[in-house]
């Protein structure tokens, strides 16, 4: 009886599962979208999907998707975990999608092999494999408008620049606390040139996957006195580390996060303790803008928002919200040379990689003097984007810096020296960009 | 269906020789059905899945399959309680990527092989407290093997070559001219390596559990000192388990790399897999290898199929709580079938075997 029902029950399951791997749409563009609404890393993942949503419903509210081509897409909740990605991956390329933005470093790893197999565009909008910058070994990843390289070099350069001079780190104790992670370690080889070149003293510290225990770590920090600690967290992680860093007395304002790592989820928790805390952003944090009455107007008064209203304007749902933008304008850029029409992989592709996204542009969308403009070339997937230093006050961030450019004199031939050993390690070759139109 | 008990009846069938008394499947229709699965497991999801259920459902399970198998032989068969299932999966892994970039002229079988005797070896140092140590405390010594591991493969930069994110790329590699590993291998190779693999080692796992060894483990597991009074060595006989089962673990951290992921961190391998390994053991059967496929389907399929479900059905749930949904069920599943079925999945099985035997009759 049973093992009746058992089969039963498979077999139902079977039936139900089968048709649904097979439909494609048409007049649609579809995105697939891995997300985290779930688990220890929700506080970062649930603000980006709404952002990122709401983008694209926008379109499709206003002006009825990208030029009359409808955005499509459909969550699939990952846990931040590699394996469930690979599955929701799999499960959402049945539906033929142009690109893919993973939103997990070790994820986007785990996709970038796949994405000239099956011709679909990884996006890493500032996160993922820094070395896939270069974008003759690997057209099909795009990283832009700025990779964790850069921001850790901006990030150096913007405390030389509280020193009074980059040469004035020479001495200065800096820490990096990172999630123990392929993401974490991202910016620890750019960190430790850094060190050579100013002669500044690092230490590692890694913190482990989820991030809820971090006392050791932060017991190492009284220990070393930092002058300063940077910090790449995701994540309940940030949380954790924040008030850890305000309950040992380390000073906030020399504790800066990278563009993971700051946002309202992770400095509440902390209250009052977190005035202070900085954090690197490539995109202004807030509502104000043009874009964000558009998305009330259009989205949420219609309610068919996905989050609250008064989470708008958070730094991770505005990066959610520039996330969907690179994405749609890459898809309007390629739209210029193959039509207004569902396009497939590959055209895309040549959409993103001669995204040329000006002021003008910008002003268009609703977001000027909200990100910056960005260039993609053949060679350059990343652009290398400037950065912003923003601060919370205990009640909102407040951007403090101008817009700080990377040293791209390091971290341009560090990229193409990695870029030549990832590339090597999947068997590719360079293509010739004076050979690309 | 008064035909089925004709057909399932073993009456007749004589065993005239040791041979054919000892054999795996003594039972002619035994015999049949298996073979027929097997075949039919090569044979009709290269041609009929879809990439998704070969790359997303079918190679995950075959890796998991494997990995409960070896932790069957341990902890089902020999009785040592083990959480270090990642662990020595992530040795396979890190072995195999390192063999593979080291010697890329090497077949990417011996590749796996010897990423399995490595973590062997690597079993066999963490066996040795369980000489000394049982039941929850040993559990506790192997989880420490888990988190040393881990540790140890996101400290050292030569196990990862260096790579500046600590993640493993699995390359391409060909077997018979056909590329089996890495991007640019078919789905359809990668299942049928995943499978043939799976094939051997069951095989040999089901031939080693009936012979001396396996008699000699679940002697250990039943009574050690009982066990120790008729001859059985346990210092020998406990280490063999760790090293044989490391080794599953090992072939199965290495494929679960080199067949499913394609890349890898630390975390892929982490505390989560011990459990869901020791998952699979516990509801597919203690001490079964069919258990193992059973357990490993359980687990990889079900929250596919619950997460696939409300889909299909129309019904479009927001994902968080689809989610916590799947998570609710599945946890009511292993429970209820817990409940029901103390002796797992296999048990079910068998119990289905006995009565189709009698059947119609009551006894």
């Amino acid at each position: 009886m049973t093992m009746r029902t058992v089969s039963i029950a498979v077999l139902a399951a079977l039936a139900i599962t089968a048709p649904m791997l097979a439909a494609a749409q048409p007049k649609e563009v579809f995105i697939p979208l891995l997300v985290y609404r779930t688990g220890p890393y929700a506080p970062s993942g649930i603000p980006i999907a709404d952002g990122f949503v709401d983008y694209f419903a926008l379109l499709n509210e206003r002006d009825g998707g990208i030029n009359g081509v409808r955005v499509a897409w459909e969550e699939c909740e990952t846990q931040y975990d590699n394996k469930a990605g690979v599955e929701c991956y799999e499960r959402l390329k049945g539906k033929s999608p142009v690109l893919v933005n993973p939103y997990s470093t070790a994820i986007t790893y785990s996709l970038i092999p796949k994405a000239p197999v099956d011709r679909v565009v990884v996006f890493s909008m500032g996160y993922g494999m820094s070395a896939a910058s270069d974008g003759r070994w690997f057209p099909w990843v795009f990283n832009f408008p700025t990779n964790y390289w850069s921001q850790a070099s901006a990030v150096i350069r913007y405390v030389g620049q509280q020193e009074g001079g980059v040469e004035k780190l020479k001495g200065k104790k800096i820490a990096h606390i990172f999630h123990n992670s392929a993401y974490g370690k991202e910016a620890n080889p750019t960190l430790e040139e850094l060190a050579k070149k100013y002669q500044f003293e690092l230490t590692l510290l890694a913190v482990d996957h989820p991030g809820q225990e971090q006392k050791a770590t932060w017991l190492q920090v009284r220990r070393l006195n930092p002058d300063w600690i940077f910090m790449s967290g995701w994540g309940v992680m940030n949380q954790v580390a924040i008030k850890e860093a305000s309950s040992v007395g380390f000073k906030m304002d020399h504790l800066i996060g990278n563009w993971w790592s700051a946002n309202d989820s992770d400095v509440v928790p902390a209250g009052d303790g977190a005035k202070g805390y900085k954090g690197a952003t490539f995109h202004a944090p807030g509502s104000a803008f043009k874009v964000h009455a558009e998305i009330l107007k259009h989205v949420y008064d219609k309610g068919k928002g996905t989050g609250r209203k008064e989470d708008m304007g958070a730094p991770l749902y505005n990066r959610g919200v520039v996330n969907a933008m690179l994405s749609a304008e890459a898809i309007r850029t390629a739209m210029t040379k193959f039509g207004n029409k569902p396009l497939t992989g590959e055209q895309v592709r040549w959409g993103f990689e001669n995204l040329n996204l000006t002021e003008q542009r910008l002003e268009q969308v609703g977001m000027k003097g909200f990100t910056h403009p960005v260039r993609v070339t053949c060679e350059d997937h990343e652009g290398s984007g400037p950065v912003l230093i923003q601060q919370w006050d205990g009640k909102k961030w407040n951007v403090v810096s101008d817009w700080i450019a990377p040293m791209r004199d390091v971290v341009r031939p560090k990229i193409e020296t990695a870029a030549v050993d990832e590339a090597k390690k999947l068997g590719y070759t360079m293509r010739d960009c004076a050979k690309e139109k | 269906m008064g035909r089925l008990a004709v057909i399932y009846r073993e009456a007749g069938q004589f065993k005239a020789t040791y041979a054919r008394d000892q054999a795996i499947f003594p039972i002619v229709q035994d015999r049949v059905f298996v073979t027929t699965a097997v075949v039919a497991a090569f044979v009709v999801p290269p041609l009929a899945a879809s990439e998704y259920w070969l790359q997303a459902v079918l190679i995950p399970f075959l890796i998991y399959a494997l990995a409960a198998i070896g932790l069957n032989l341990l902890t089902g068969y020999a009785g040592q309680l083990s959480l270090g299932t990642g662990g020595f999966m992530a040795v396979g892994a890190y072995s195999a990527f390192k063999l593979a970039t080291a010697f890329p002229q090497l077949n990417v079988i011996v590749v796996f092989v010897l990423s399995g005797v490595v973590a062997a070896a690597v079993g066999l140092l963490f066996g040795i407290p369980s000489l000394r140590i049982k039941g929850f405390y040993l559990a506790v010594a192997t989880l420490a093997s888990q988190f040393f591991l881990i540790w140890l493969f996101n400290k050292v930069a030569w196990f990862t070559n260096y790579a500046s994110s600590g993640t493993i790329t699995a390359p391409d590699r060909a077997l018979f001219g056909a590329l089996i590993t890495g991007p640019n291998s078919t789905p359809s190779a990668r299942y049928l390596t995943a499978l043939g693999l799976v094939a051997v080692f069951a095989l040999v796992a089901k031939n080693l559990v009936r012979g001396r060894v396996g008699r000699s483990w679940m002697a250990i597991r039943d009574r050690d000192i009982a066990a120790e009074i008729i001859g059985v060595r346990p210092l020998r006989t406990k280490l063999l388990a760790f090293g044989i089962s490391s080794f599953y673990c090992g072939v199965a951290g290495a494929e679960l790399v080199f067949l499913y992921l394609g890349s890898a961190e630390t975390l892929a391998f982490d505390i989560g897999i011990s459990f869901l390994v020791l998952f699979m053991v516990i509801i597919g059967g203690r001490g079964s290898i069919l258990g193992s496929f059973l357990g490993a389907a359980f687990i990889v399929l079900v929250p596919i199929v619950l997460s696939n479900a409300p889909h299909a059905v129309g019904l479009r749930l927001p994902v968080a709580l689809q989610k916590q949904i799947e998570l609710m069920v599945f946890g009511g599943l292993i429970l209820l079938f817990l409940i029901v079925e103390p002796h797992g999945l296999a048990r079910l099985w068998q119990i289905t075997k006995e009565k189709l035997r009698l059947w119609p009759f009551p006894h």
